[in-house]
């Protein structure tokens, strides 16, 4: 039997618009763009020119400090820009789809130069400073999250109905890099998920965060200074798994379509890249100011409707922007539609399974750290996750390794975020003290 | 309220960057952030919804729950002069309240001019947001002295507390001390006569636009505490009395009742830290059962809790999230040394009848020590998983 772990600390936050039960096809066609930024800490070497021909898995940029750690395309077709920004930032890769998903096949028998050259290893990240892993590491382990906690979140098993056999094909391929490690959520019941074989399973029941990584990582296995663990997505183990089966790679996702305005949300089926325009047409309403999110509402990157799907992201949500809200004297009136966890409001009072719409305002100014305890209520870790932040702005390094700062990631603050009533930007400051210190000690 | 929005967007160009009234850019900011919730969003990447809480709701809301205190210690300011002047039964409740009402509010509006008037200063002059943290410390300054405390004291005690104990540290949120304690620390060291001194301090002497009473020039009153602190065995008055508040003492702190029902929405909010404030009742009633007992003082547990500013302090003031320990094995340890050292202060020290004051700026200094000490507890926990590896 797994190991179980009560998480008591967090918060559900229950957001309108969940995705239906339902996937919508979509097909290969139009242009497709892998964007460097989505594998963060990495140096793009771009190493296809514009009208060139690649097939599914041929490198479209590399990292220039590794170069053998690929980013690759996941349609067959031609590339039709190289996107770059100021001093000449790459932006993005463009490819314009055939629609014939040509794709390389990869015979590497070591399964770690599988992955490299096969391109999936750009999905792997590591810990300490969240960034894209390095292949010369010795992991002690490489963990994966079963489910994702955060609200609007992909089901993992409902995309995961029928590809079973994928899935484990996949973690028994990552078993031969370095040990895994699962962490499935006490909802999920799918034997692939609570009993696979080739790697270790613990059950985390409790709400978000609990389906972080970095929770489960911090619960199972802590890092230490100068240990490496990787992570790496659910459904990037379908990627691992569907190269081990049939030696090609196949970047398709099954993204959740979410939030409260998509007019009819729901799944759809998609590749890594895809232009979000093909799976938002018509379920937007063009008239209102909204928000459209690569990822869920606490973690995703703003994007915008003519934007692609990002690496990483396993749903792309839409919410009001909220700019042209004005709220009078909202200090003191009752503001019936939001949510708080303070009871000054009064979605306490509420029945638990209330739906918010939430808009993107962050409806205060930013202050000093005023309030005590706020965010250890919603950090279920062994970290005095102030006390790190406090380290972080001041710059202290001895005292932010000294107070955990290798176990964590900007994604784990997230619901701190959510609840500080000082609204700090805490993912911005913990991403900004853990490049300082990825360049400190480098 | 469309209007209003109007308004604001008309005038707002001026207070912009080469605006003529750039100077009170802070200003406007605060009465615009005041009037609507800000519609700043969310940056590109990080948390994209939030909670609709924020700094300007929880200070209010410990406004709001010092209300009931401020009300009755406005009540209690004519009852007291009524008293003294032997016309109780000539006084109405109304005449009583409004008497109280003209003696505080001057002070009330001393203070926080004097201490917006600084926060709007420094903020304009740092190109910062206005904080909220002096919208509590400026209601609080005035409950915390004694009604007959001058209003020139006041304001310099106010200034000196705002730029000492908080602006030079940054700001709200950064403060050492309780920037109100601060204020009653300055005034009680400065100028002690008009803190306790003579015993004619805690009553209105003179008639106020017609309403009130002149008491008779010879007239002193003690507080009970003050009466024990001068050799008395025995209170003149009654344990109903000192819980209801009808007693001599500073404007805010005399009522356990008006201050329990503000305790009750600290509480329940959640805004006030419920481990400090419980800790602290039970540290005072330990320490003062252990001097009862020993005979060192004539008053039991519960007069000492009752008296003087020891609810005041331990629910409004030793709560102070800034001030107080952060950690939450560390707010435990902070409220029963308070309770400790205020009752020990009053006991042991015939020069200060009343510790709650000196026993929370103790504190104060001792609550970054307490938390050193437990998350150092993390901090080694954490090396030693590194070690044993």
């Amino acid at each position: 039997m797994a190991n179980v772990i009560k998480l008591r600390k967090g918060l559900d936050v229950n957001l309108k618009g969940k995705a239906s039960l339902e996937i919508m096809q979509t097909k290969v066609e139009g242009q497709y763009a892998l964007v460097p930024d989505d594998f963060y800490g990495m140096k793009p070497k771009v190493v296809v020119k514009e009208g060139d021909a690649v097939k599914v898995g041929d490198a479209l940029f590399v990292d220039k400090n590794h170069p053998e750690v690929k980013f690759v395309s996941p349609v067959s077709g031609t590339v039709a820009l190289v996107e770059r920004g100021e001093r000449r930032k790459v932006m993005s890769v463009r490819v314009d789809a055939d629609g014939k998903q040509e794709a390389v096949s990869f015979s590497e028998k070591d399964p770690l130069k599988l992955l490299l050259a096969s391109g999936l290893f750009g999905f792997f990240r590591q810990r300490p400073y969240d960034v894209v892993a390095n292949p010369e590491d010795k992991p002690k382990a490489i963990f994966v999250s079963a489910f994702n906690s955060m609200p609007l979140a992909q089901d993992f098993e409902y995309v995961l109905k029928g590809q079973e056999q994928t899935f484990q094909a996949g973690l028994s391929l990552l078993s031969k890099v370095a040990k895994v490690y699962l962490g499935i959520s006490a909802k999920q019941k799918t034997p692939v998920l609570t009993a696979p074989k080739d790697c270790t399973v613990t059950v985390f029941d409790g709400p978000a965060p609990a389906g972080n990584v970095g929770v489960q990582i911090n619960h199972v296995s802590p890092i230490n200074k100068g240990e490496v663990v990787w992570t790496l997505g659910a459904e990037e183990v379908l990627f691992v798994g569907r190269l081990a089966l049939t030696g090609k790679v196949d970047f398709s996702r099954t993204i959740a379509i979410a939030g409260s305005e998509v007019k009819a949300p729901k799944y759809a089926k998609v590749l890594v890249g895809q232009p979000l325009a093909s799976v938002l047409a018509g379920q937007l309403d063009e008239q209102k100011s909204l928000r459209i999110i690569n990822g869920n509402p606490m973690v995703g990157v703003k994007t915008c409707k003519e934007g692609f799907l990002a690496a990483h992201a396993t749903e792309v949500t839409v919410i009001p922007e909220g700019d042209d809200v004005y709220e009078m004297l909202g200090w003191i009136a009752p503001r019936m539609k939001e949510f708080s966890t303070s009871r000054s409001y009064f979605s306490w009072l509420k029945p638990k399974k209330t739906e918010y719409t939430l808009d993107a305002r962050i409806k205060g100014g930013e202050r000093h750290m005023i309030m005590s305890g706020e965010y250890d209520r919603v950090f279920p870790m062994d970290i005095y996750a102030g006390y790190l932040v406090k380290a972080i702005i001041s710059g202290d390094i001895d005292r932010q390794e000294a107070l955990g700062i290798y176990e964590v990631a900007p994604e784990d603050f997230a619901l701190a975020e959510f609840v500080d009533s000082s609204k700090l930007e805490l993912q911005r400051i913990v991403r900004e003290g853990l490049d300082i210190l990825r360049k400190e000690n480098m | 309220m469309n209007s209003l929005r109007k308004f604001f967007d008309k005038i707002k160009p001026n207070f912009e960057e080469g605006g003529k009234l750039h100077a009170f850019r802070s200003l406007y900011d605060g009465f615009d952030t005041f009037a609507f919730v800000p519609n700043a969003t969310a940056g590109r990447a990080g948390t994209h919804v939030h909670d609709a809480i924020d700094s300007k709701r929880i200070m209010s809301l410990v406004v709001i729950a010092l209300v009931p205190a401020l009300l009755f210690g406005m009540y209690n300011v004519g009852y007291q002069n009524a008293l003294a002047a032997g016309q109780l039964e000539n006084a109405t409740f109304w005449g009583m309240f409004w008497f109280g009402f003209l003696a505080v509010l001057p002070k009330l509006i001393v203070s926080y001019i004097v201490g917006l008037g600084i926060e709007f200063t420094v903020a304009q002059w740092k190109n910062e947001e206005i904080h909220e943290g002096f919208l509590v410390s400026g209601i609080i300054i005035p409950m915390i002295v004694p009604v007959n405390t001058p209003l020139w004291m006041l304001a310099i005690a106010t200034a000196f507390a705002v730029i000492f104990a908080k602006e030079i540290f940054g700001g709200t949120g950064m403060n050492i001390f309780n920037v109100a304690l601060i204020t009653r620390a300055f005034l009680f060291f400065s100028y002690p006569s008009s803190m306790t001194g003579d015993d004619t301090v805690w009553v209105a002497q003179h008639t106020i636009c017609g309403l009130g009473f002149d008491v008779p020039d010879t007239f002193s009153a003690a507080t009970p505490l003050g009466e024990i602190a001068a050799g008395a065995s025995a209170l003149s008055t009654s344990l109903c009395d000192q819980v209801c508040g009808f007693i001599p003492g500073s404007i805010g702190e005399t009522s356990v009742i008006a201050i329990a029902l503000g305790a009750c929405l600290l509480l329940w909010t959640g805004v006030a830290s419920w481990k400090i404030m419980l800790s602290v009742f039970v540290g005072g009633a330990l320490t003062g059962w252990l001097y009862n007992a020993t005979g060192l003082s004539p008053l039991t547990p519960l007069q000492h809790i009752v008296l003087g500013g020891f609810c005041f302090g331990a629910v409004f003031m030793a709560t102070d999230p800034v001030t107080s320990a952060r950690t939450e094995g560390g707010k435990w340890i902070y409220g029963l040394l308070i309770g400790f050292v205020a009752v020990t202060v009053r006991v042991l020290n015939p020069g200060y009848p009343e510790g709650m004051m000196l026993a929370i700026l103790l504190m104060n200094l001792f609550a970054p020590l307490i938390d050193y000490c437990f998350v150092s507890r993390n901090i080694s926990r954490r090396a030693k998983r590194a070690n044993s590896k």
